[in-house]
């Protein structure tokens, strides 16, 4: 028995010692959103965060997350799936199949928690997801289009930078597809 | 365990018995059903129509939310809006009260097919359809005019509709649709409906947002992978790594004993799998059981020995011929100059993001099975072979896959896990393979190679051109009793003298023939099929072709389509766009290509830069399509970006080679998918010019490759005429 803390929550889990952190979230915790793709973290389809970071949990130790640290999956990147990444991709019509998407957008999300206005080339570093239906242009406008809505939202939540004018700004930045 | 995740668990949990309800609910009348095996009487029942049935399209609920049927499999195509935007079309609903849903396959069986073909794949999901679901969605939209103009006691002439609300032109009362949907389900349905000529369209043609994107935000969408049911088993299985090959003899001794693991077992001749009460475990199991193969008659072969065989078959004889007109060979010997090459294009795995699974729960009444399938009615005939029960006695409950492009159009996971779940009855069993085991167990894109020979005269003109395939069929491979007095029609695509995939160019003396050569390695159908090779074989000659004849190589390919109005538009579009004709002042290295596949003309032009290293960049790629009539162009232009995306991670380093009668690549770290900072900036034209309808989901992929070949040659002067450039001297930046 172990306690995980998992989408803000401290959960007791049982588990076999070289469970990896996915198949602990998958088959021991029932959060089936981050999905199983290669096993030997090349693929990216298991993103999930712990303590923020982006960590590929197919080959991640369940027993190496500390309980203060704080794990989050796709099912608890933002209370109503609205999360700026979630609201971009939803804007842009990302995902195809959607399988990897899970992954993007933890991988995205994380990208932008360190980077809120990343550069091309800053995507193209941290971005090494792989998307067989191949959704990179459009993941590629997400994140910029992203960046731009969270911007916006920070200039919303902090008026003392609110500068309306930079926010209608942020706004009105156009992604084309 | 906190509330979050107990709630999310059952939530989980909940999902999997309400899909299972859901279906049931489609026809059982609203019975209250647990999931659980429904007595075959019920079962029976569920094929009748629900009351708020308007027809078998279209369901209105009487808070008029819209309900429409998609009998064809979404996978990322975006078929499922596309179907729907048709329907909604005719049946001038509210687009924003629109959903969709599955009806199973035995539904079709008991319903006399009325949903016809369930195989999705050949880019035919929107093309086939059409016509029968606007008729589906026109004749739903009459029944509910008829229901209320007979509530009013005035003609359905006196009545319109707009967004689901019909309105009585004579009082100006109105009605929902959801008002009238029960007695508009009684009625008969027309003998005749008038669809909307495509200028008149609201919904379709419009770049209309996906339907199914908001659950893959957030972890939300249930796929096969994900399936949950009360009591589930999981299953891990490994079949012999050499195709043919079966188990000889296998030792579980250590997996037996190990935790969670319930039984080990043979599954069909070629594979062994465990069951536990986790899929890790079950996996962590399977890696310990000691397998003895018998390795069968492909054992000892490899990718040098294949090469050798299709090399041989590039000048051997044949009378396999896919087009012919004229003399080509006389018009070679008599020519001018004579150009030559040769290609190859090697196997590839489709790699589906979402590895093959499915999940089954078998007894003596019933199978079900939950899995993602490109084809329900093949997965049902599949249970229905492998459960020892009638069809009747068998159901498929389709989920949205993650990843088709071919792959899963073969049923042979529902095989599986029928085969499995008979081993535990009443318990539902989910079979999962590893990446291993999908990239080792797959159809793969067949292996080819092609010698292209031509004359020119002495002014540059193209005089006969002679263009032999030696390799694989996979007519021959999967479905030989459809040969054609031995010939794989599917060998020609994008080469055949007419039909949807008919080749772009008239050249009065040509031979385009086959030299079938198979292997024991599995073909199949992967996404563009033999467009992927045939488009490079084509189109890089082409470009050879002009550059030996010192000619513009789109001016060279205009003159041999004077009979291709709608090839010629995409080819000049692209060239256009690229600013081909001034890429010498701008110093810009590009490369073209032209196709005509799936039933749509498609053009690309790929820019690349080289560095001060040498090392090749792809910058950007201008792609035009005509499809006829584009019902979603947003959505087209999804699966031009997407297409190249799989279409130039196999150029780039992404195939399979054979060694000791196996395929070699295992997983991504030796089968590479293209990445973010590889990507070129797709620039997508959709042009349709109407009157036809063509594919979307594979045409383009074919025109990527070749584009950028002729642009690497641009930029280097080299030709690669071997596929992937990985093994190459370029390298890809």
């Amino acid at each position: 028995m172990a306690t995980l803390n998992i989408n803000g929550a401290d959960v007791e889990l049982e588990f076999d010692p070289d469970t990896p952190l996915l198949w602990v979230l998958r088959e021991q915790a029932g959060l089936t959103g981050t999905k199983f793709g290669c096993g030997i973290a090349q693929c990216g389809a298991c993103t999930v965060h712990v303590d923020g970071q982006p960590v590929r949990s197919c080959v991640y130790p369940a027993v190496a997350v500390q309980p203060t640290q704080k794990i989050t999956t796709i099912e608890g990147l933002s209370a109503d799936g609205d999360h700026p990444v979630q609201q971009a991709w939803a804007e842009l019509d990302v995902p195809q199949c959607g399988y990897c998407q899970a992954g993007m957008i933890m991988a995205a999300s994380a990208l932008l928690q360190n980077k809120p206005d990343p550069t091309d080339q800053d995507i193209d570093l941290h971005m090494t997801n792989i998307c067989r239906c191949g959704t990179l242009q459009r993941v590629r406008a997400g994140i910029h289009r992203a960046a731009a809505i969270g911007a916006a939202q920070a200039a919303v939540d902090d008026p003392a930078t609110g500068d309306q004018l930079a926010l209608a700004d942020s706004l009105a930045t156009e992604v084309t597809l | 365990m906190s509330e979050a995740i107990q709630a999310n668990q059952q939530a989980n949990r909940k999902k999997g018995v309400e899909f299972s309800r859901r279906r049931f609910m489609i026809g059982a009348a609203g019975a209250g059903l647990a999931v659980g095996v429904l007595p075959l009487g019920t079962r029976q029942a569920a094929a009748l129509a629900t009351p708020d049935e308007v027809n078998a399209w279209v369901v209105i609920a009487p808070d008029d939310t819209v309900t429409i049927r998609i009998a064809r499999s979404e996978m990322g195509q975006g078929t499922l809006t596309g179907l729907a935007q048709l329907v909604a079309e005719e049946l001038e609903c509210d687009w924003e009260r629109v959903t969709t849903e599955y009806p199973t396959p035995r539904e079709n069986l008991v319903r006399d097919r009325v949903w016809k073909n369930y195989a999705t794949g050949g880019s035919r999901g929107i093309r086939e359809s059409h016509q029968y679901v606007r008729e589906g969605g026109a004749a739903a939209r009459l029944m509910l005019v008829e229901a209320a103009a007979a509530r009013w006691g005035v003609s359905p002439g006196d009545c319109s509709v707009t967004k689901g609300v019909i309105s009585n032109k004579k009082n100006a009362k109105r009605l929902s649709y959801g008002a009238v949907a029960a007695d508009a389900a009684k009625l008969a349905p027309p003998l005749e409906v008038t669809l909307k000529d495509p200028s008149e369209w609201t919904i379709a043609g419009q770049p209309k947002k996906r339907l199914d994107t908001l659950d893959k935000l957030t972890g939300k969408q249930i796929y096969g992978a994900d399936v949950q049911l009360p009591g589930m088993l999981n299953a891990a299985i490994t079949a012999c790594p050499v195709m043919g090959g079966t188990v000889k003899s296998f030792d579980a001794k250590e997996a037996e004993k190990a935790k969670g693991v319930k039984k080990v077992l043979q599954v069909g001749n070629n594979a062994v799998a465990v069951v536990a009460d986790t899929w890790w475990r079950a996996q962590k199991a399977l890696k310990t059981v000691k397998i003895e193969w018998d390795k069968g008659e492909g054992a000892g072969l490899d990718s040098a020995e294949i090469d050798r065989r299709l090399t041989e078959g590039l000048t051997a004889q044949t009378d396999l011929i896919g087009n012919q007109s004229g003399d080509a060979q006389g018009a070679i010997e008599s020519a001018d100059r004579v150009v030559e090459a040769v290609y190859s294009y090697p196997y590839l795995n489709h790699a589906t993001m979402e590895p093959q699974n499915a999940t089954a729960r078998w007894t003596e009444e019933f199978c079900e099975v939950w899995c993602p399938t490109q084809n329900g009615e093949a997965a049902h005939a599949a249970a229905a072979a492998a459960s020892g029960l009638p069809l009747e006695q068998c159901d498929v409950h389709k989920l949205h896959l993650g990843g088709g492009f071919g792959r899963r159009g073969a049923p042979d996971y529902v095989t599986q896990v029928v085969l499995i779940a008979k081993e535990f009855p009443g318990t539902p069993v989910k079979l999962l393979w590893s990446r291993e085991e999908d990239m080792l167990q797959g159809f793969y894109h067949p292996v080819t190679k092609a010698r292209v020979v031509a004359g020119l005269d002495k002014k540059g003109k193209l005089k006969g051109l002679h263009l032999r395939i030696s390799g694989q069929s996979i007519i021959a491979g999967l479905m030989p009793n459809r040969l054609q007095n031995g010939m794989d029609p599917v060998t020609f695509q994008a080469l055949a003298p007419q039909g949807d995939h008919k080749i772009s160019y008239t050249i009065p003396d040509l031979l385009v023939d086959h030299a079938m050569r198979n292997t024991h390695i599995r073909p199949g159908f992967w996404r563009g099929v033999n467009v992927n090779p045939n488009a490079i074989y084509m189109e890089c000659f082409m470009d050879e072709l002009a550059h030996a004849a010192g000619k513009d190589p789109l001016k060279f390919r205009l003159a041999l389509m004077e009979d291709n109005p709608n090839g010629r538009a995409v080819l000049q579009a692209v060239a256009d766009k690229s600013d081909w004709k001034r890429r010498k002042r701008n110093k810009k290295h590009l490369g073209l290509s032209v196709c005509y596949a799936f039933g749509s003309y498609v053009a690309a032009c790929a820019e690349v830069s080289t560095d001060a290293d040498g090392k090749v960049k792809l910058e950007r790629i201008v792609a035009a399509t005509d499809p006829g009539y584009a019902v979603n162009p947003q959505q087209a232009q999804a699966q031009v970006e997407g297409s190249f995306v799989y279409g130039l991670s196999a150029l780039l380093g992404g195939a399979c080679t054979v060694k000791d009668g196996a395929i070699e690549q295992n997983n991504f770290h030796t089968y590479p998918s293209m990445k973010m900072a590889q990507m070129p900036k797709v620039e997508t034209l959709i042009m349709p010019s109407g009157g036809f309808w063509g594919g979307v989901g594979e045409p383009t992929i074919a025109v990527a490759a070749p584009a950028v070949l002729n642009a690497i040659f641009a930029a280097t002067g080299k030709r690669i005429r071997e596929v992937p450039i990985s093994k190459s001297d370029i390298t890809i930046a």
